[in-house]
């Protein structure tokens, strides 16, 4: 139950935050960013404490162009020890590219809702989690952990309501192919803590909660509402974004990814241990914002007098 | 996440389920506002007090004109709101915002079953607060000594003594009087307040008369954390029935702050249409919650509010176009892509 766990102070103790912002965050971003100011946000978000801080994405340029200099960013960064740089991989072609250029941990992405995917990447949920099974594989064979993500968990720009049952389908079948985490992702923010209590339920029946991780948009400022409960089931993860960079693509105008700086504000609010020092992510926060010539959108850091 | 540019053909369709409210969800069927638990443990109701047009427009730097102010309430009034908070009895001086506080109060329409509390500073802000035809009235006392020099002059014991005389007249006449704490999770010149001390100046406000105490994060410095510490004390002396949180979304922590403490059992939260109002301590910063994404919320949350979202935002577009001015509102932001409807 939501309320006597929080009656009970029932927190974890640690969060793992997982960093999105130099491929979710930028990846959503309209300037496109030179592969040094890619490389310095990394090596600036090394230093902060995060343990996982996702680096690109190997998609083909002509899809994602903001990640078309993914192999330059993944051999330029300093890779530092103890800190994992997961990249995204849409296929066998990107996990090789991957793997050639030193990526040691990847990411592969179904949803729960097959208008969703049908929209995307023209399947089905079962064939596009098919096509993964041979990442799966090749993963398996080159020991590379492979990070499972769920799009649309709370909700779908095209069908709407989706169904908690369905998450946790998708879920079970990304986890038993492997995936060590699933990141269940409220795609366009629209998700609540009543919905997101009902979904996480639904999933923690099929995944271990230690497996669980949740990716929260702020698109209708309900992410860290949402993560409260998400910790409060149990959840241990949380993925966030440097400046809260990444608007979201299906609201003109509206943000994206919650703030790390704001997260982690939190965290040390709850006594939770993150291990991240808030100032120095602040200052990465402003080093990009600079770079992309745009307001931060971490409230902490506009408290903070860093516009 | 993933690949996305062909969705991009496809925002109409979303802009389309929004216009169908699709998210903007109708609040869940109108009980009478019973106080039991739903089977989450979470309240069934929670009472809305919108402090917008007092609290919200006090903290925005371009002076509104009395007619925007009354009209602005008047949407407000139609919006299912229970209390309103219309404006406040002090010396135009000191905050020239609320200068037109008679016309105010006398030119909004009343509606039946709402509220429309003032700010009364001290006996004589009340008495030309009830000759305005004010109804109910709030007194401001805060936790924190410094605070409450810089911003009234006087200690906490002496703001105490004024308000006294207040509510000793509030009674004879029968004007309920609504207390705030300002600074309960922290004050920008002493930084850290103790909880204790919280506890302190809220049994002070309820025993002279207060029938409800508003818990105000006035810099936004609360977290779940520190939230759930302060209510604790707060609760040993007060009702929980009689508690209500007041948070700023500052350091972007209000929904969570507020989550927390319906989860505690607290059943009035205050906000702002379209989060009006800054921080007068962080430039740049943002002050109130906005009541748009707290509806938003309570409404996902299966929890009834008796208030139209829709109809808020409606209100919120009116009050920023007034003000030229985006909305703080990132529900509002989300459903109209230029953040005021088209």
């Amino acid at each position: 139950q939501v309320s006597s766990a929080a009656a009970s102070g029932g927190y974890p103790k640690r969060v793992k935050v997982v960093e999105v912002g130099p491929r979710d965050g930028l990846q959503n971003e309209k300037n496109v960013v030179p592969t040094p100011v890619k490389i310095s946000l990394i090596n600036m978000l090394s230093e902060t404490g995060l343990q996982v801080i996702e680096a690109t994405s190997f998609v083909s340029p002509k899809w994602v162009p903001q990640m078309a200099d993914h192999t330059e960013v993944m051999q330029g960064i300093n890779k530092l020890p103890g800190i994992s740089y997961p990249v995204l991989t849409p296929n066998l072609k990107g996990f090789q590219a991957a793997v050639a250029a030193g990526a040691k941990e990847v990411s592969i992405f179904g949803a729960a809702s097959e208008l969703f995917t049908k929209k995307n990447i023209n399947c089905s949920i079962e064939e596009s989690l098919e096509r993964f099974e041979e990442v799966m594989k090749a993963a398996r064979e080159g020991s590379i952990p492979v990070r499972g993500y769920v799009s649309c968990v709370l909700g779908c720009p095209y069908e709407g309501k989706i169904s908690a049952a369905k998450v946790a389908e998708v879920s079970k079948k990304m986890y038993s192919m492997g995936c060590y985490e699933i990141s269940l992702g409220d795609t366009i923010g629209v998700g609540t803590p009543g919905s997101m209590k009902e979904m996480l339920t639904a999933v923690m029946k099929e995944v271990p909660v230690g497996a669980l991780a949740v990716h929260c948009h702020d698109t209708y400022g309900q992410a860290l509402a949402n993560i409260l409960v998400a910790l409060q089931m149990g959840v241990s993860v949380v993925d966030a974004s440097v400046a809260g960079l990444g608007g979201c693509p299906y609201a003109q105008g509206a943000s994206g990814n919650v703030a790390t700086e704001d997260l982690v504000y939190m965290l040390n609010g709850l006594g939770i241990h993150t291990g991240v020092d808030l100032q120095k992510l602040m200052d990465t926060g402003t080093f990009i914002c600079n770079a992309l010539n745009r307001r931060t959108n971490s409230k902490v850091s506009q408290a903070s007098c860093r516009l | 996440m993933g690949t996305v540019p062909s969705a991009l053909k496809h925002c109409l369709s979303y802009q389309h389920l929004l216009k169908e409210q699709l998210w903007i969800a109708e609040p869940p069927a109108a009980a009478h506002p019973a106080q039991e638990p739903q089977a989450s443990g979470l309240p069934e109701y929670i009472k809305i007090v919108e402090v917008g047009p007092r609290d919200g427009l006090q903290n925005e730097k371009v002076i509104v004109p009395t007619d925007i102010k009354i009209e602005l309430i008047n949407q407000l009034s139609k919006t299912g709101l229970p209390a309103i908070e219309v404006t406040s009895f002090v010396s135009s001086k000191w905050v020239p915002q609320m200068a037109d506080h008679k016309e105010v109060m006398r030119g909004i329409e009343r509606h039946p079953g709402v509220q429309y509390p003032v700010l009364t500073p001290n006996l004589q802000g009340f008495h030309s607060a009830i000759a305005a035809g004010a109804t109910e009235v709030s007194v401001f006392g805060a936790a924190s000594e410094s605070f409450s020099k810089m911003n009234i002059n006087c200690s906490i014991e002496e703001s105490m003594e004024k308000f006294e005389e207040v509510t000793k007249s509030a009674r004879n006449m029968n004007i309920p009087v609504r207390g705030y704490v300002s600074c309960a999770l922290g004050c920008p010149y002493e930084g850290n307040v103790v909880p204790d001390k919280v506890a302190e100046v809220s049994k002070r406000l309820y025993s002279m008369g207060c029938y409800e105490i508003s818990l105000g994060d006035t810099i936004g410095v609360g977290t779940p954390g520190s939230m759930k510490k302060m209510l604790e004390a707060v609760m040993k002396e007060i009702p929980l029935s009689a508690l209500a949180v007041h948070c700023h979304d500052t350091y972007g922590q209000a929904l969570a702050n507020i989550l927390t403490a319906i989860q505690m059992g607290v059943t009035v939260v205050d906000s702002s249409v379209a989060g009006l109002g800054g921080c007068p301590y962080a430039k740049g910063a943002t002050g109130n919650v906005a009541t748009e994404d707290v509806i938003y919320m309570l409404n996902g949350l299966g929890i009834n509010t008796g208030v139209n979202l829709y109809a808020v935002m409606e209100a919120g577009n009116f009050i920023c176009t007034a003000l030229n001015k985006k909305t703080n509102s990132k529900v509002a932001q989300a459903s109209f892509s230029t953040g005021t409807i088209n």
